[in-house]
């Protein structure tokens, strides 16, 4: 350490929080506190790098899809998907349509799993037992104690038929392989779509108890209320989400919108334009990249209409889009905003961090009714149009999916043999991440403060900061229980620890 | 053991992509059959304990304790150890902590390519300055620290001795639920270094649902390209499928899903060398008169290393460790 730096850090207080341990393994957060007890800056570190835009060079194209699910087994379809959209842009193949509504299908009733396993696992303890409640049992246990074994049935049930779907499309339930250039390994026959329209009836059903339980549990309750409007959790930031047509939200395919915090649109661009849209900053401090608009700028880590910053969460979607695709979810929607903006139409942005998680359930809800809808579609069985062959000559492509946690975007560059030459990946997760650090440095800046106690309570309502993005940290937040292992240091300048505080 | 007479058990994960651990969620409601007889001690992914709370077990505390992913970073280094040293038993779960899995694709290519591409030449970046993550950076407010990047992956077991090995990518519910069972009853083989367990004696071939009419390889195919005859061996049909080289245990799922094995149970047992196994089997099923034809019909096969090494880069005899400077 130079001395000019080490005298200036003795001003500060560290608070580790290290490790969190779910963020592909690991994750860490330091506050720093000044003389006056107040937090005068924040790094939340990502220390975790694979490599898998070099390494994939060299691979064939057509391996991708089989290789890119490695990047993450919490939400492997959605690299499975984004990565088969890429290659078909390779190839510039045309897929019939049966093979587009399988691909939809299967994305759809992943997306039922996944957030679903968030919200319950993970999000539902903090509001049904309360953010300050006894941590022992601020988890899915505890809530399964607290409102009767049903609820767990019923998570468990929307768990194990997602991945008997999943084994249907393509045999391996984790880590899929089944998406191709050109479409899918393998059509559906009756049978297998019948148990399947059987998997999506539940799904609908399962959105509705879901959409009812945030109510009973969360809208019903004041002091929540009050928390997701008033608590210090609140970014004005750009809004991305992937649109169809006529500008709903659509998870698997169409259009990447982003509108600015006030609701006006600022670009909506087909996945090959990305590179004019969104770039990737570096800091020393983290293997992470920070990616923000391009047309607004890199200003630091600030909100604002002046700021490149943006957020891809399913909030976010909601707010880039003009409304929904099935009718429950729609009703969802517009009560949404009329609560959280007094406009039903939704083109006043929701900016409220916690409110995520109910974006989160409508979402659910949206995607279980389109997968009902996929799965009644009378191509969906054709025998053999569930892929075309691929045999134009392979250059370069870019495929898009909202993964749940943000939009995806995979980009190969290739030989005229298909073998890949460059690859670009820009994650879920990696969208959020400047908005993550502000989240977290917000909640802590309200929540600790001179002269008010640093206790166990205050440090979950800093977590909950980050727990609403739903992050890729691991799927810690897809498990039982839905708990953060946290352990707080704070210490003096010279490491002696102050105080310390774990659970 | 416990005061409570319940196996204390571990899970940790490395560079790995959460995979194993929701594998080890999917053995379902039989995860409340093992709370019955064990009481987790350290799950990150799950529960609340901390390496802070490992480094003051005594060591052997954990009767067993599972690892996954491979070694990519000083981190994981450390933990290797700490968790060796309070663990009676200690499983390498799954491929890449088994043979580098995915992860070790990366050691043909030097961390210094890595961080090239990663950072500085790519379509979307932005870094006039040239900046990289440093392990250790000194901010205004004091100094921030992450694991420093190894120069190639390695396995668990070169870092420390491993009792036992559960292979797959990641390894399927019902093999995780019969090793449980087979390590809480005792009936696991005898401990030696890397013994492998949760998987068949023979090879994915063999649970293969798909019929083999003994005909040769006269071309290979991409399965892009070519729309396969269902019902009939991959592999005669020229899609590269990894069964013959493979190690039983899945189930042939992936080939019920239509696509040809990748190999990710590793090598059959008794075979050190996946790669330099199927380039045997192959030599038997290609339809080659000729050393010159033989030639013809191998180089179809795109990015050989890639695929007959996908996921034991780290284990075979072609080991590479890439070094600073090479692309």
């Amino acid at each position: 350490m130079s001395t000019v730096a080490s005298e200036a850090a003795k001003a500060y207080r560290r608070v580790s929080v290290d490790p969190i341990t779910r963020l592909e393994g690991h994750g860490k957060i330091d506050i720093f506190l000044d003389q006056d007890g107040e937090v005068a800056e924040c790094y939340f570190q990502v220390p975790e790098l694979r490599g898998f835009e070099k390494f994939c060079e060299g691979r064939p194209v057509e391996e991708m899809p089989r290789i890119t699910p490695r990047i993450c087994g919490v939400c492997p379809e959605a690299h499975l998907m984004a990565s088969a959209k890429a290659c078909d842009a390779v190839y510039k193949a045309e897929l019939p349509l049966t093979a587009r509504l399988l691909r939809e299908l299967q994305y759809n009733i992943f997306y039922v799993t996944d957030h679903a396993t968030h919200f319950y696992a993970l999000a539902a303890p903090d509001f049904v037992l309360g953010p300050t409640s006894d941590p022992a049992t601020r988890n899915l246990l505890g809530l399964v104690a607290k409102v009767g074994p049903a609820i767990a049935g019923q998570v468990l049930q929307c768990r194990a038929w997602g991945h008997e779907a999943a084994a249907i499309f393509g045999g391996k339930p984790v880590n899929p392989v089944n998406a191709i250039p050109g479409g899918m390994s393998k059509g559906l026959n009756q049978e297998e779509r019948a148990r399947l329209e059987e998997i999506c009836r539940f799904m609908v059903e399962f959105g509705k108890f879901t959409l009812k339980l945030f109510h009973d549990v969360v809208l019903s309750n004041k002091e929540y209320v009050d928390l997701i409007l008033n608590g210090p959790y609140l970014h004005r930031t750009y809004s991305m989400g992937l649109v169809d047509e006529k500008n709903r939200v659509n998870f698997y395919d169409g259009w990447v919108r982003v509108v600015d915090p006030d609701g006006n649109q600022l670009c909506r661009y087909a996945p090959h334009e990305y590179t004019q849209h969104v770039a990737e900053r570096v800091e020393p401090w983290s293997y992470l990249k920070f990616p923000y608009l391009k047309a607004v700028g890199w200003k630091g880590f600030v909100d604002g209409k002046d700021s490149g910053v943006y957020r891809a969460t399913p909030q976010s979607r909601l707010n880039a889009a003009d409304g929904m695709n099935s009718p429950i979810a729609q009703e969802a929607y517009e009560e949404y905003f009329e609560t959280l903006t007094g406009d039903r139409s939704g083109r006043t942005p929701v900016h409220h961090t916690l409110a995520i998680h109910w974006a989160r359930c409508i979402e659910l809800m949206n995607a279980a009714e389109r997968a009902l809808e996929l799965v009644q579609h009378p191509e969906i069985t054709h025998p053999e149009n569930y892929r075309v062959v691929c045999d134009k000559t392979p250059s370069e492509g870019v495929g898009i999916v909202e993964a749940p946690r943000g939009t995806l975007t995979h980009h190969y560059v290739t030989d005229e043999k298909g073998i890949v030459r460059k690859a670009n990946l820009i994650v879920g997760t990696t969208n959020n991440h400047a908005a993550i650090c502000m989240s977290i440095k917000q909640a802590a800046q309200g929540l600790i403060r001179k002269g008010k106690e640093l206790n166990e309570g205050v440090l979950n309502m800093v977590e909950m900061a980050f727990r609403a993005y739903d992050p890729c940290f691991g799927c810690a937040t897809h498990s039982l229980p839905g708990q953060m292992p946290l352990k707080v240091r704070v210490r003096d300048w010279d490491g002696t620890v102050l105080s310390e505080l774990s659970r | 053991m416990s005061a409570n007479g319940k196996l204390k058990v571990g899970m940790y994960w490395a560079a790995s992509c959460g995979g194993c651990d929701i594998s080890l969620l999917e053995i379902g409601a039989r995860i409340l059959d093992l709370a019955q007889v064990a009481d987790v001690a350290f799950w990150p992914c799950a529960a609340d304990f901390k390496y802070k709370d490992v480094a003051a077990y005594p060591d052997g505390y954990l009767d067993v304790c599972f690892y996954n992913g491979s070694v990519r970073n000083s981190e994981q280094e450390e933990v290797a150890r700490l968790l060796r040293q309070k663990s009676k038993t200690l499983v390498a779960y799954g491929a890449c902590a088994c043979d580098g899995g995915i992860p070790a694709l990366a050691n043909y290519k030097s961390p210094k390519a890595i961080f090239q591409r990663v950072y500085h030449d790519n379509p979307s970046i932005d870094n006039p300055e040239g900046i990289e993550p440093q392990p250790n950076f000194e901010t205004p407010f004091g100094a921030v620290q992450i694991p420093a990047f190894y120069p190639a992956v390695l396995r668990l077991r070169d870092i420390v001795e491993v009792d036992y090995e559960l292979p797959g990518c990641p390894p399927q519910a019902d093999r995780v639920w019969e090793t449980i069972q087979a390590v809480v009853s005792g009936a696991v083989p005898a401990r030696n270094q890397h013994v492998r367990v949760g998987c068949g004696q023979k090879t994915v071939c063999d649970e293969c649902p798909l019929e083999k009419r003994e005909v040769k390889i006269t071309q290979f195919r991409r399965h892009h390209e070519y729309r396969p005859e269902p019902g009939w061996c991959l592999l005669e049909q020229g899609l590269l499928c990894m069964g013959p080289a493979t190690r039983s245990g899945c189930g042939a799922l992936c080939i019920k899903g239509g696509m040809p094995c990748e190999g990710c149970y590793g090598p059959a047992a008794a075979v050190e060398d996946q790669g330099a196994a199927i380039i045997g089997a192959l030599g038997g099923l290609l339809d080659a008169a000729t050393e010159e034809r033989a030639q013809e019909l191998v180089s179809q096969i795109t990015d050989p290393t890639g695929r007959f090494y996908r996921f034991t880069t780290a284990s075979g005899m072609l080991k590479v460790h890439a070094q600073g400077g090479q692309s």
